[in-house]
């Protein structure tokens, strides 16, 4: 029977590989986020006049619109992705009873992750698979995912009679503006992650001809894959604006037409499995976005320390390494995951001792491809909360940096003030003798923050805070840990 | 919470009815033990005591209760009471043994019977002091209460003795005090166990010593001693091996910088039924390898050993002859050696200079490439091998020689340290399947002409037989 269905857009900002909605979410939102977002809209829509149809942005409650627009439009069916994260599933369990009280059918598809992650839950015995490797393991048993459905043409929207009021101004996408929001000034700068499926397809492209999936190679530097690159996908990924799917099949099929033969997708698609790796758990696990009642995480009793938070998020702790990275994330809303670990790690279990759900809001905020269940996931994992064990590995804010950029491009570019440092000094400027201070033109203490921790002291001071914790909460930590070395079991408490 | 001394003038069941405790529920089956009698069920609930008397042939008046059944399911058991509050005794332990200790101790408030019962030695032979700072610890902490029941009561039945302590020095001070009081005591099995800061190096020294020795010149009998970072001495271990050399089987005294090597010495020398020791560097030695190997004394198991850097650049490490190793291996051929490195890269050069019967290494802050070059030659022991410290130049020679020269190695660990891709396939392919651990961090591997990352996994996979991946930080 011929449906009027009315498709709601969530995540899947795409028309490829779109088996089925836009929400709002719950989270915090920052301004480059908003106009990736809202590009992203822009993307969509033009797609959808090119094929026929068009994108309508309502504003107000579910329940207002759509009571309203099933009226007017004579709707008999919603569709949307079906979504794994909570307040979604909150939200599709409140579309499925007004469609029930509207009287209509509800077509739901699963497209936002690889699997069906109930799938691979059952595959695990009924529980999500809480290491890494084992989920790997249990993804080898369960063989690959399905194939991305084909692209929507115009002759999909042929049959299809798009409302009249088709041109009305009332249903564009806002602007930045229109949410009242002081966006950065687009005429000064180039947009270094322009939102959209038509963009994220660019990328993909390009990523594939770059071979940008050979990015393991060392000899590309580690350095340089710290820089905003014009083939990273995360965000788009995370909005989707480009199909998961899509990406793991056409990578898959590129590399082996390349190389003559297929390749186990672990080497390929790490991004794209450790976020199926962390859906699953948050699917699977109560609380998963916070430290109390989230069965594994640690209880940890965390500082609260106001200050030392805000100088963190500000990119003023006086560790030029941290700093700089904070700083690209603020302008950027992007930044390389070795970037994070440095600044996750320096903000919980290695320096400040803070909230891992601090730093979550934080990028939450700034980051374009916070995904609700990932950021969690991987916080968790920097603070050594859960999923990792050997907090033994602090990184250090000035060895970390060094070790990656010796001469110190990456924090003469966003932490200008310190440009004229010499190399050997930029890592800890505060070291600096005072007349090279003075030539440099930076006097540290003044021009820029001294540290504001002795990272040896609270490093120390920290492990055994985490000893303790740990000591005490040993259960927890064996629901996220694979094997143990013997030697590693026997080892002293006091070992460092 | 602590076993109330009070005297019940109520009967037993009005107690068990009336026992009104919190917490969770915390269930305890118990079934019939003999045939004659036939005990039935009952179970425990924190919170409310129930009975249920399901079984049969208790008394004659069991038909009757077996119909009253209130609505939470506590029977009125007025005529059971008596029976109740006579169990046997042995029963009544059999049960308080499945009972953790607060609910032991709640059940013992319930009558004088279960209250005697509660204090029966066979319940306090073991007993772990947690002690703690409330205000700042993650940790329980054992109530003062009990402590001094224990001590009052309980000093002489403990044998197996345990002391937690959290990172304050008050805390090691307390566990300190109630070593001092354990006069009258035979005790087995002693572990001072620092969890997160070594505290009780904090103690003053004295206060320490004399707190161990009550317990060394008392007990007679010990067999089992852990006081690893503690600031136990020389004349402490005299006191030790004069009372207890007959029992003495293991002994743990990692970073403990007031002994010395001829305090240990003392002990391998009196002590014949040595099995484990663990102990830092600078107190091995030739003549404590030669005394371990005398013939009087029993096979050693296990020896661990720390390696620990006290000045950085400036500790000198003396070697240990290679006829003493050889000594050891001949009287103990099935003995684990394990070796802790915490060293900087210069430290290395007397390590393994000659044949070293070592079993377990573990690198902890930095490798020398020198130092992994030689473990390849004079390790054929080599069981398991964990690198998690920075070196600077890849470790591929090192890596296939330890392939080719070590062939009981099984387990390996590689963290912060770096080799080639090719280099890791040709260390794979020499292992095989005797490896069941193989645990490489991601960022190790580097990839080269002939290997890339991609290839490393199906490759590795294939000659391991199994399917493996290495350890991988999230990409986000």
């Amino acid at each position: 029977m011929p449906h009027r269905t009315l498709h709601l857009f969530r995540k899947g900002l795409r028309l490829h590989d779109n088996p089925t909605l836009l929400g709002e979410g719950g989270m915090r939102v920052g301004v480059l986020r908003w106009r990736f977002l809202l590009q992203s809209l822009q993307d969509l829509h033009a797609r959808l006049r090119a094929v026929g149809s068009r994108l309508f942005v309502v504003r107000g409650s579910h329940r207002a619109v759509l009571g309203e627009l099933v009226g007017r439009w004579g709707i008999t069916q919603i569709s949307f992705d079906s979504e794994m994260e909570p307040h979604h599933t909150a939200l599709q369990r409140e579309l499925g009873e007004m469609a029930e009280e509207l009287g209509l059918s509800v077509y739901t598809r699963l497209s936002h992750t690889l699997y069906d992650l109930s799938r691979i839950i059952e595959a695990n015995g009924g529980e999500p698979p809480l290491t890494y490797k084992k989920f790997l393991r249990v993804l080898s048993a369960i063989g690959e995912p399905e194939k991305p459905v084909r692209d929507i043409t115009a002759e999909d929207f042929q049959r299809c009679n798009t409302p009249g009021e088709a041109d009305c101004e009332r249903y564009a996408v806002p602007s930045l503006c229109d949410l009242g929001l002081d966006g950065p000034d687009e005429s000064q700068e180039e947009v270094l992650w322009p939102g959209g499926e038509t963009q994220a397809l660019q990328r993909l492209n390009k990523h594939l001809e770059s071979q940008g999936w050979l990015e393991n190679t060392k000899t590309q530097t580690v350095m340089n894959s710290l820089w905003p690159n014009t083939t990273g996908l995360s965000p788009y990924l995370s909005l989707g604006c480009l199909s998961v799917r899509t990406f793991y099949h056409t990578l898959g099929k590129v590399y082996a037409q390349a190389k003559n033969h297929s390749l186990p997708p672990v080497a390929l698609q790490g991004q794209v499995l450790w976020r199926e790796f962390f859906y699953t758990a948050a699917s699977a696990t109560q609380n998963f976005t916070r430290m109390e009642g989230n069965p594994i995480c640690l209880q940890i009793h965390w500082y609260d320390d106001q200050d030392a938070l805000e100088k963190w998020r500000t990119a003023r702790t006086g560790f030029p390494w941290i700093d700089a990275i904070m700083t690209q994330l603020r302008q950027e809303g992007w930044i390389h995951h070795l970037s994070r670990h440095a600044v996750a790690c320096f903000l919980t279990r290695g320096d400040l001792w803070i909230s891992w759900e601090e730093g979550m809001k934080v990028f939450e905020e700034y980051l374009l491809d916070a995904d609700y269940s990932i950021n969690a996931g991987n916080w968790m994992w920097l603070s050594a909360s859960a999923f990792f064990h050997q907090y033994n590995r602090i990184f250090c804010p000035v060895r970390f940096g060094r070790r990656t950029d010796p001469e110190g491009h990456y924090i003469r570019k966003y932490l200008p003030v310190l440009r004229s440092f010499p190399s050997r000094y930029i890592y800890e400027p505060w070291t600096a003798p005072e007349e090279v201070q003075l030539q440099a033109g930076c006097i540290i203490g003044k021009d820029y923050p001294l540290p504001m921790v002795c990272h040896a002291e609270v490093s120390e001071r920290n492990l055994a805070l985490m000893k303790e914790v740990r000591s005490s909460q040993e259960n927890t930590t064996k629901l996220t840990r694979g094997q143990r070395f013997t030697i590693l079991s026997l080892i002293s408490i006091n070992a460092n | 919470m602590h076993p109330s001394m009070a005297e019940e003038e109520h009967s037993c069941s009005e107690n068990l009815i009336g026992a009104k405790h919190q917490g969770s529920q915390a269930y305890i089956h118990l079934l019939a033990f003999s045939e004659k009698r036939r005990l039935g069920y009952f179970w425990m609930k924190r919170g409310r005591v129930n009975i249920a008397a399901k079984c049969q042939s208790f008394s004659p008046t069991q038909s009757r209760a077996k119909k009253q059944k209130t609505g939470q399911g506590v029977f009125t058991l007025q005529s059971y009471a008596q029976d109740w509050g006579n169990l046997p005794h042995h029963i009544v332990l059999h049960i308080f043994q499945y009972l953790s200790l607060v609910d032991r101790a709640r059940a013992s408030s319930v009558c004088r019977r279960w209250n005697e019962v509660f204090h029966i030695p066979e319940l306090w032979r073991c007993f772990e002091f947690e002690l703690n700072q409330p205000a700042t610890s993650y940790l329980r902490s054992t109530h003062p209460d009990l402590i001094q029941q224990i001590i009052k009561r309980h000093a002489q039945h403990l044998q197996y003795v345990s002391f937690k302590v959290d990172s304050c020095t008050e805390s090691a001070e307390a566990a300190c005090n109630i070593l001092s009081q354990l006069v009258n005591c035979t005790i087995k099995t002693l572990g001072l166990i620092s969890t997160a800061r070594p505290s009780f190096m904090d103690v003053s020294q004295s206060h320490f010593v004399s707190a161990l020795t009550v317990v060394f010149v008392n007990s007679k009998s010990l067999s089992s001693i852990k006081i690893d970072d503690t600031p136990v001495d020389d004349p402490s271990l005299k006191v030790l091996v004069a009372n207890n050399s007959d029992t003495l089987k293991l002994l743990k005294m990692s970073s403990c910088p007031h002994v010395s090597p001829a305090g240990i010495l003392c002990v391998a020398d009196q002590c014949h039924g040595l099995r484990e020791l663990a102990l830092n560097y600078h107190l091995l030695s030739d003549e404590l390898l030669l005394a371990l190997s005398s013939e009087k004394h029993v096979h050693l198991e296990h020896l661990r050993i720390d390696v620990v850097s006290e000045n950085p650049g400036q500790t000198q490490f003396h070697s240990i002859k290679k006829s003493s190793w050889d000594a050891l291996i001949r009287h103990s051929p099935q003995v684990n050696i394990v070796m802790y490195f915490f060293l900087y890269e210069e430290e290395f050069e007397p390590f393994f200079c000659e044949e070293t019967p070592v079993t377990h290494l573990y690198f902890g802050r930095a490798v020398s490439k020198d130092m992994l070059g030689r473990i390849g030659l004079n390790c054929p022991r080599l069981v398991e091998l964990v690198v998690c410290a920075n070196g600077l130049e890849p470790l591929d020679e090192e890596l296939i020689r330890i392939a080719e020269r070590c062939k009981s190695l099984t387990a390996i660990g590689l963290g912060e340290c770096e080799v080639t891709c090719s280099g890791f396939m040709e260390f794979v392919k020499m292992c095989g399947g005797r490896l069941s651990q193989l645990s490489i961090m991601e960022e190790v591997l580097i990839p080269d002409n002939s290997y890339s990352m991609e290839q490393i996994h199906s490759e590795v996979s294939k000659h391991l037989g199994r399917i493996w991946f290495p350890d991988m930080m999230p990409t986000w």
